[in-house]
Order: C-alpha cells, then sequence, then structure tokens
C-alpha cells in the first residue's frame, strides 16, 4: 500500500513538471503549423494544420525572411568556426598548463576563470567597444573570437580537469623514450581526451548557435547576421507575422536540440563533473 | 628553458593573446571610459536607474532562491531509479537545450493580453478579461523572472541530482535502519552532503543571472516605459543610444555586487583543487 502512494505520488508530480516543462515548446509547434486565421483560436490542435509556413520561408518569400539562407548559413558558420578554435585554444591551453606544467599555467587558469564569472552581458559593452576599435564590427569573425572568448574557460577548465586525471607516468615514459612534446600531445593525450574533446566542442558550439545579444550588438547588416539576431527583429513590429516566427524559430531550434540529444551522454557528464567536484 | 618549457608556453600562447585582446584590453578600456564622474552623476538622476538597481535586487534574491529551492526539489523527484523517470528528465532538460530565442517569444506570445493562448482561456473558462501581464510592470518582472527559471532550472537540477548520486548508498541505508523518517534522511543525510554544492551553486548563478539579458530584453523589452529594466538590459540600452560612458558606468555600479560574488567562486575553487 505505502509502495503504491509512493509511486502516485511521483506520478502526480511529473504531471506539473512535463506541462511546465514543455508548454512553450509546445506553443511554438502549434503556431507553426496553424495558418495565419486559426493561429489565435486557442485550440489544442488547429482545425487545418499546414506546413505551409515552412514553404514561405524556404522561398524566402515574406520582407522578413529575404534573407533566411544566407542567414542560417552565418549561424552555422560561426558556430563550426567558434567550436573549432575554442576546441584548438583550449585543448592546447590544457595539455601546456596541466601536462607541461608550463610556468605561469597557474595564473592563466585563474585568469580564465575570472573571465568565466563575468556576466556576459556586462562584458559585451566593452566587447563592443574594442570590436569597433579593432574594425571588426560587422565581420563574421567579431562574434566567432568573442563566443571563443566566452567559452575557452570553462573549455579550459573541464580540459585541465580531465587531463589532470590521466596518469603522469604516461609523461615521464614518453620522456625516457626520447619523445618530444609534440608526440606526447598527439600520440598519448589527444586520443586519450577525446571524449571531453567532444562534450567541450559541442559545448561551444552550442553556445555559438544560441547566442543572441552579441549577435545584436556586433552584427547588424542584413547579410552578416545570425538566424537568431533576424528572429529579434520580428518583435520590433506590432503586426509581425508570429506563425511565420515560431516556424522560423522551430527551423532554429532543431539542430542544437538534435545534437543536444546526440552528444546528451558526454554533455551531462563531461560538463557537470567539474561542477560537483568543485 | 628546455624544450618542454618553450613548447608549453607556444599551446598556451594563443588563449593568453585571446584574454590580452577580447578581455583585458576591451575592460580596461571600457573602465577608462568610465573614469568621469559626471556619468554617475547622470547615471543617478536617471530615474531608470533606481527602478532598475531595485529590479535587479529582486531578480537575484527571489527568481536565483527560487529555482534553487526548486531544483532542490526537483533532484530529489529525478534520482528515483525508474525508467519512466528517465524519459520524464529528458523532457524536462528541453527548456534549456533549446535556444532562448523561439521559447522566450513563445511565453511573450502566450502572455499577450490580446490574443494570447492565457487570456483566452481565461476569457472562455470565466467570461472576464484576463491580466494585462507584460503591460504591467509589476506582472512583467515578474514573468520575467518565471522565464528565467523556466531556462535555467533544469541545468542547476542536473548539477543537484549529480550531487545527489555522489551520496554513498549506505548512508541512507543506514537512516533506514535507524527508521528515519523522510525528512530525518534529507536533513541528515541529503543535506550534510549538498550543503556546499547547494552554496555555491547558487553564487555562480547569481552572478551569471546579473549577465541574463535574455529573459527581460526578449520578454519586456524593458517596457513597459522602461520599468522592467535590469542593470544588464540597462547597459545594453545606453549602448543602443549611442551612451556608452553611461553603459559602462551602469557596470561599474554593479561591481561592487558582482566582485565579492566572483571572489568567493575563486576562492572555493582554488580550494577545491587543493584538497
Amino acid at each position: 500500500m505505502k509502495r503504491v502512494t509512493r509511486e502516485a505520488f511521483l506520478v502526480l508530480m511529473a504531471i506539473p513538471i512535463l506541462l511546465w516543462s514543455l508548454l512553450p515548446i509546445y506553443h511554438i509547434f502549434l503556431f507553426s503549423i496553424s495558418s495565419k486565421d486559426s493561429a489565435f483560436s486557442g485550440a489544442l490542435w488547429p482545425d487545418h494544420p499546414t506546413l505551409r509556413g515552412f514553404g514561405t520561408i524556404a522561398r524566402q518569400e515574406h520582407f522578413y525572411l529575404h534573407h533566411f539562407w544566407i542567414q542560417i548559413w552565418n549561424s552555422l558558420w560561426i558556430a563550426v568556426a567558434a567550436g573549432v578554435l575554442t576546441l584548438a585554444i583550449a585543448t592546447t591551453a590544457a595539455f601546456a598548463i596541466s601536462r607541461l606544467k608550463v610556468k605561469g599555467g597557474r595564473s592563466v587558469m585563474n585568469l580564465a576563470l575570472f573571465t568565466y564569472f563575468i556576466p556576459a552581458a556586462f562584458l559585451a559593452i566593452p566587447m563592443y567597444k574594442a570590436m569597433g576599435a579593432y574594425g571588426l564590427l560587422n565581420n563574421r569573425w567579431s562574434l566567432v573570437l568573442a563566443m571563443v572568448t566566452l567559452a575557452a574557460p570553462y573549455a579550459i577548465w573541464v580540459l585541465k580537469q580531465a587531463s589532470d586525471k590521466l596518469p603522469f607516468e604516461l609523461d615521464e615514459a614518453a620522456r625516457i623514450d626520447g619523445a618530444t612534446p609534440l608526440q606526447l600531445f598527439r600520440l598519448v593525450y589527444l586520443p586519450l581526451m577525446t571524449p571531453s574533446m567532444v562534450a567541450i566542442g559541442t559545448y561551444a558550439l552550442l553556445l555559438a548557435w544560441n547566442e543572441y545579444l552579441y549577435g545584436y550588438l556586433l552584427l547588424s547588416h542584413e547579410q552578416t547576421i545570425t538566424l537568431a539576431v533576424a528572429l529579434g527583429h520580428f518583435i520590433a513590429a506590432d503586426d509581425s507575422p508570429w506563425e511565420l516566427l515560431m516556424a522560423t524559430g522551430l527551423v532554429y531550434a532543431l539542430p542544437p536540440a538534435a545534437i543536444y540529444y546526440a552528444f546528451r551522454r558526454y554533455m551531462v557528464s563531461g560538463l557537470t563533473s567539474g561542477a560537483v567536484k568543485a | 628553458m628546455d624544450s618542454w618549457q618553450t613548447w608549453g608556453v607556444i599551446l598556451i600562447a594563443p588563449y593568453v593573446l585571446v584574454f590580452l585582446a577580447f578581455v583585458l584590453y576591451p575592460v580596461s578600456y571600457g573602465l577608462w571610459l568610465a573614469r568621469h564622474p559626471e556619468s554617475y552623476v547622470k547615471l543617478f538622476a536617471d530615474p531608470i536607474f533606481f527602478r532598475t538597481a531595485v529590479n535587479t535586487l529582486v531578480f537575484l534574491g527571489v527568481a536565483v532562491n527560487l529555482k534553487f529551492l526548486l531544483a532542490l526539489w526537483l533532484s530529489g523527484f529525478f534520482v528515483h531509479e525508474r525508467a519512466w523517470i528517465r524519459w520524464v528528465s529528458v523532457l524536462f532538460l528541453l527548456p534549456w537545450a533549446v535556444p532562448s530565442i523561439p521559447t522566450i517569444f513563445s511565453i511573450r506570445f502566450m502572455f499577450n493580453p490580446e490574443w494570447g493562448v492565457i487570456n483566452s482561456v481565461i476569457f472562455r473558462l470565466t467570461g472576464a478579461d484576463g491580466p494585462n501581464w507584460l503591460n504591467d510592470p509589476r506582472i512583467g518582472l515578474g514573468l520575467a523572472m518565471l522565464t528565467h527559471i523556466w531556462k535555467s532550472l533544469p541545468f542547476w537540477t542536473l548539477i543537484l541530482i549529480a550531487g545527489r548520486m555522489s551520496i554513498p548508498r549506505e548512508q541512507y541505508e543506514a537512516a533506514a535502519v535507524d527508521g528515519a523518517s523522510a525528512w530525518q534522511r534529507f536533513r541528515y543525510v541529503t543535506w550534510p552532503s549538498l550543503r556546499t554544492l547547494y552554496l555555491s551553486s547558487t553564487i555562480l548563478s547569481m552572478i551569471w543571472t546579473l549577465g541574463d539579458f535574455n529573459s527581460v530584453y526578449l520578454l519586456t523589452g524593458g517596457g513597459p516605459a522602461d520599468l522592467t529594466h535590469v542593470l544588464a538590459t540597462l547597459g545594453i540600452r545606453y549602448i543602443r543610444l549611442d551612451q556608452v560612458d553611461m553603459a559602462m558606468a551602469t557596470i561599474v555600479c554593479a561591481m561592487p555586487l558582482v566582485l565579492p560574488l566572483v571572489y568567493f567562486m575563486m576562492q572555493h575553487l582554488s580550494k577545491g583543487e587543493s584538497s
């Protein structure tokens, strides 16, 4: 009897949790398959579900969507570039700090952590001025570099934690065999670090794909903005087409959700292990 | 200097360059722009600023703590080992996995007083018009806090689940043998092991919440009448008005709040490192 009440209690808890989590997302889905007139009826399922919105998007047939394909390409390009660059910079830095014990490595780690703790919206303001000084405003590289700056500290932290766990006897053995630091990096370090690197690369990629504020500040031309910034433009007018905005939003949200679920195991264990240990 | 140190310097150099070019230089330049006392006089004279400061404190005090109480409670739900609960957790993580823009706009539409689904349901059930939601500054800020909680609750729940999983099972078995109630199990087994993680996570979340631009900007845009701004959106508002000195002054005013929290986190992490 006690067991049954416990199970019933768990189910009762699950219902509000699911409603709370899924309602806004279901609302996006509902709007994106509704026609303009039926979108506001408040029904749980549209009378005549339609995929016409997605056709309008693909053919770029609306004022807000004239540059849809170039904008989604920008998002992809920036996310991949930020992911690859973060991975390259963080992997080498973590190797230098953790395995080569470079002098001053600890201070660099602390500076990186300090950056990690600066609220993102606060750093955005000086970053915007600096990008202006570098002449990078409205250049896709400005967003890539900003994202690398934001993602690298956490990436270095997690990779250093993972690297510290590898047995140091490996390095000793490699040294005695006359291996160079680069050989140690390539033949020992990289293969053993692959799982953490997958997690960190995905983390940086998703961070850049999902970013709104930095894109909004650094990019302003219709041809250079990301899809996130373009979605923000929709809301500027009161008569904006909600059903198209939601359909575009769905297209924009699907890749990160899919990537996230594909790499869920790596992500969750890789990203939370550092936090719990600390 | 041997070749290992030389390679160490070469391999760490790219990050150091990124730090110098995109953190140290911008921050120094920004602080230099914020050096004029007149900026602060102007900022304090702006009635929006005082309101914003209060909003920010409310946001940190209420939203973050509410979020952590919920996360603590939910982590207790998700540690139950059931196949169906694993599926619930997969769906529960969606708000965190999906980008903010579409979901926050979706919430914004739901609460639209004229066409939104919430008010049309209220109208259908009661025949009366629902509240003005986002056009009311207090409700607007409240909804921004709920949006923030909706978005970041899964992440912190995940952290606390990981914390609960690392508590040795024997402790619970021993408590069960002693006939401990659910509350006693929490009070004497779970909480002592989870406390440090809970507090440091709260602090870290407060720092990040200070930088949460999206939950407020995408939902209310700071309105109505600029009454729902927080420091993060106010700074960006000044940038858009081309008042960079005011934007930087806003950030400098947040430093007495940020720096102690950051100091605490740095201390906490270096302690974790050495132990």
